[in-house]
């Protein structure tokens, strides 16, 4: 490479190089310097952006700007009826999209008053375990893959894969579900769907311990986490965190079991807690939450009664699609609650549930008419961020990829 | 006893000379109080040992358009201690647009309001770092207001140039 002649450099770089002569690499290490991490960083799980000011390597202090995924749904939800949302909160959560068709669901419910039937609970009561799942091998996935280890992403999606192949059965769409429905869900479930479940939950634990094998016996694995990103317990309630990341404070706060919904209250199972409030009991409380959710499944299969799936209500819910081309009346609701909505009471509800990610709560204000007045959607994830300058602080760069990824956020329902 | 005789019986203690409104719809129990008073109460009710409301779950607010106090204000707070969740609210008017911030007694509460600052416009008095969530700092208006267009305001959000 030819070099360059003094002649040939700008005089006033010339100048400025010249007179930086006494510089050592000791100096240049003690300078501040500000990173800008993101929006477009793949630890991010997202766009999150976060403004680090480094010392050295060492974060002093962290700002996260969010926004950049800031689609104004609260302000679209103000604009159409309650049956037109659902395929919106497919696409808060999206690593979760069944569950959050059922938190919307129940929310609707409670505003307008009424109750699906039996069956139709226990389907999403099945539906939202297996999405807990998904999201949480997701989770395990990536947050293995942000400290280094590739293999494990690649066999916790294999496990994923199957559920949604369940959901492909189930409802014919992979990924954006949308399958509940106000007053119960789209179709029942279908002998094969609930067949791929139960080959679903006997295979999974053993493929669950195939994964743990590989990351709880690995001392690069545990290192990058253990003791990184501590919260106690009472720091995490008042930074607002909920979900697992809660839990992995020691707090035993789960909704599923402190206001049961669907029918929580009558399976049998543990709220896992670890009380060391690092990243490795975050990843911990998520790898045994799923053995529970199989648990949960596996009592909710063998309790599902049969039944109807859908509420008799005509003035809330919308008939069945053959019910509407053979019968008046039906083909009457149908047009009403197509064109006017549902009309839920005035008054306004909050109504949350417990998501893989932490507390989704939907407050939802009705004037009475088709569309809700107010739609306020509280996003675990948005909240679960705010701890993260708390969490890094002190901490080195790379274990801010860590702390992101056992908070697993996901941007979509951040940014909302 | 009753969740609410509970909280009546702190508030007549600690308040006696203040006006609270309760009201209850589909299970949950609502607080109306003056906006005066928001610190106050929510630090009581945080630090009494007997409520310890100590889970700020959502701040919000609603925009009424049409309704003399324009902006009700909207706190959602849960009790571990109690398994019971908590509704406050209180009205702010659209000429006094501002109401004391509770980050000093909820963490949490700080994205909250920041939330609520850039979707209605509603200052919060000591805030400690009051920007805007998820629209730009330059942006002038406050999306969730219902005089904002859903289609939003043409120009309002600056394009990068050619």
């Amino acid at each position: 490479m030819p070099k360059l002649n003094k002649d040939e450099v700008h005089p006033k770089i010339l100048e400025t190089l010249l007179a930086d002569t006494d510089i050592s690499i000791e100096d240049a290490l003690e300078n501040e310097m500000v990173l800008n991490m993101g929006p477009q960083h793949p630890a991010t799980h997202g766009v999150l952006r976060l403004l680090l000011r480094l010392d050295g390597e060492t974060v002093m202090s962290c700002v996260p700007e969010l926004g950049y995924l800031h689609r104004g749904y609260e302000k679209l939800a103000e604009n159409m009826s309650y049956y037109e949302f659902i395929p919106h909160t497919d696409r808060l959560d999206y690593l979760s999209p069944m569950a959050n068709n059922v938190a919307w669901a129940l929310a609707v419910e409670k505003l307008a008053g009424i109750e699906a039937p039996p069956r139709a609970q226990y389907i999403r009561m099945i539906i939202t375990e297996l999405a807990r799942i998904a999201s949480h091998l997701v989770a395990i996935g990536a947050l293995a893959m942000d400290v280094g280890a590739m293999t494990v992403f690649l066999w916790t999606f294999r496990e994923r894969e199957k559920i949604l192949d369940v959901w492909d059965i189930l409802c014919g769409a992979r990924f954006t579900n949308s399958y509940t429905r106000i007053g119960g869900v789209a179709n029942d479930a279908q002998p094969e769907a609930i067949a791929k479940v139960k080959w679903f939950i006997d295979q999974y634990e053993e493929n669950l311990d195939e994964c743990e094998r590989l990351l709880n016996t690995n001392r690069i694995f545990i290192e990058r986490l253990d003791g990184v990103g501590i919260i106690n317990g009472e720091d995490a309630i008042d930074m607002g965190l909920t979900g697992p990341s809660l839990r992995g404070s020691g707090v035993e706060f789960d909704l599923r079991r402190a206001q049961p919904y669907l029918f929580y209250n009558e399976v049998d199972f543990k709220v896992i807690t670890y009380p060391d409030g690092d990243s490795l009991a975050r990843y911990f409380v998520r790898a045994d939450e799923t053995r529970e959710s199989i648990k949960i499944i596996r009592q909710a299969l063998e309790k599902m009664p049969q039944g109807e799936i859908l509420l008799n209500q005509p003035k809330k819910v919308l008939p069945k699609k053959a019910e509407i081309y053979s019968k008046m009346e039906e083909l009457i609701h149908d047009f009403m609650i197509v064109n006017f909505g549902i009309n839920p009471p005035v008054g306004d509800i909050y109504h949350a549930v417990e998501n893989p990610k932490g507390e989704l709560g939907f407050y939802l204000v009705s004037k009475g008419e088709g569309n809700p007045w107010k739609c306020k959607i509280r996003s675990p994830s948005m909240v679960n961020l705010q701890s993260i300058p708390r969490l890094v602080k002190g901490r080195m760069v790379s274990d801010v990829v860590a702390i992101i990824g056992s908070l697993d956020p996901v941007m979509g329902e951040a940014d909302k | 006893m009753e969740l609410k005789e509970l909280i009546e019986q702190k508030l007549k203690e600690n308040f006696s000379s203040e006006n609270f409104v309760f009201s209850e719809y589909r299970g949950e129990l609502t607080l109306t109080l003056d906006k005066k008073n928001i610190v106050k109460v929510s630090s009581m009710l945080k630090e009494n040992p007997d409520l310890q409301f100590k889970l700020c779950e959502d701040i919000t607010a609603v925009d009424w358009a049409k309704r003399k106090d324009r902006f009700t204000v909207v706190y959602h707070i849960y009790s571990l201690k109690l398994n019971s969740r908590l509704v406050l609210k209180a009205n702010v008017d659209e000429e006094e647009c501002n109401i004391d911030s509770v980050s000093s007694v909820w963490k949490t509460a700080n994205w909250h309001e920041r939330e609520t600052y850039d979707m209605y416009g509603i200052k919060f008095n000591n805030h400690p770092d009051l920007r805007r969530m998820y629209m730009p700092e330059e942006f002038e208006y406050h999306p969730l207001r219902k005089d904002f267009p859903l289609m939003g305001i043409p120009g309002s959000l600056p394009l990068p140039k050619k």
